[in-house]
């Protein structure tokens, strides 16, 4: 499987690490007055879907950066790439 | 020279010895190199221009760009990630170059002293892509002179620098890990020589 960084062009998923959903970018807020019960979904809730899905991997065995991929789970295909770091930014996190 | 020189401890190289190791075959030479000094510079984020303008004028040369390494005068540079740079330039001279950096750069960037956190081997001769397509999954054949790429070898993360393709590398990794490094780049030359 190929991921087509997005910075440095397509590179061996080997070097890369899996972590998980992109939904993980949107951490609630810890003030909140629901604050456990978000942080219960936050932490243990996740979508299985048989298609699309976005996720979270890091490039270890490269720049080290953070991307979110969306993949589609049925086939491998991976329909694209982008830096976590953007996607988060444009959500509204910018720390 | 530095402010502490009178000391009287004699420095020893990543891979233990007082000079630095050499290992010759017949084309390629693996030389481990102990006199540079390095430091990382990062932009802070939103000072991602006045990073790079203000490091031009300290280096006498632009930052390199992704997947790229540059050098100007004594200095060199490479890409390590987003807005994070390596620069290296000779320790004898510039022992203290992370400070000075840090000057030059003030706010918008943040610096940290990297001398001592890793090894290097330049490897010189005709036969460095028979031994580096056995090291690592970079596609050095394809490579041009100025690529810096961050691979793996013996599971080590490392940058692998391209001076000339096929004829000239630098290879750093982690210092700790020196020994295992060595070992396979002279194990990968041993195989294939």
């Amino acid at each position: 499987m190929i991921i087509n960084h997005p910075i440095l062009g397509p590179r061996d998923s080997q070097e890369f690490t899996y972590l998980g959903d992109a939904a993980l970018i949107d951490r609630p807020d810890w003030q909140a007055e629901n604050a456990a019960d978000q942080f219960h979904d936050y932490l243990y809730l996740r979508d299985n879907p048989a298609g699309e899905h976005r996720e979270l991997w890091f490039h270890e065995q490269g720049d080290r950066s953070w991307l979110v991929v969306t993949r589609n789970t049925v086939t491998h295909e991976i329909l694209n790439v982008e830096l976590a770091r953007d996607v988060a930014r444009a959500r509204g996190r910018s720390k | 020279m530095g402010k502490f020189d009178n000391h009287g401890l004699k420095a020893i190289s990543p891979l233990g010895g007082h000079e630095p190791r050499v290992d010759a075959f017949t084309g390629l030479l693996i030389r481990e190199v102990a006199d540079r000094a390095l430091a990382s510079l990062a932009a802070r984020q939103g000072q991602e221009e006045a990073v790079k303008s203000a490091a031009a004028s300290y280096l006498g040369g632009a930052l390199p760009a992704p997947a790229s390494w540059s050098e100007a005068g004594v200095y060199a540079a490479w890409w390590m990630g987003p807005d994070l740079w390596m620069v290296s330039a000779p320790h004898d001279s510039h022992e203290l170059m992370a400070g000075d950096l840090k000057q030059a750069v003030g706010d918008a960037g943040s610096v940290v002293e990297q001398t001592d956190g890793w090894c290097r081997f330049d490897i010189e001769g005709p036969r460095c892509f028979d031994v580096l397509e056995r090291l690592c999954n970079a596609n050095v054949r394809a490579g041009k002179a100025g690529d810096a790429t961050r691979t793996s070898m013996e599971h080590l993360g490392v940058f692998l620098l391209c001076q000339e393709p096929g004829q000239k590398y630098a290879v750093i990794g982690p210092r700790s890990s020196a020994g295992s490094l060595h070992h396979a780049l002279v194990a990968a030359a041993k195989s294939v020589i």
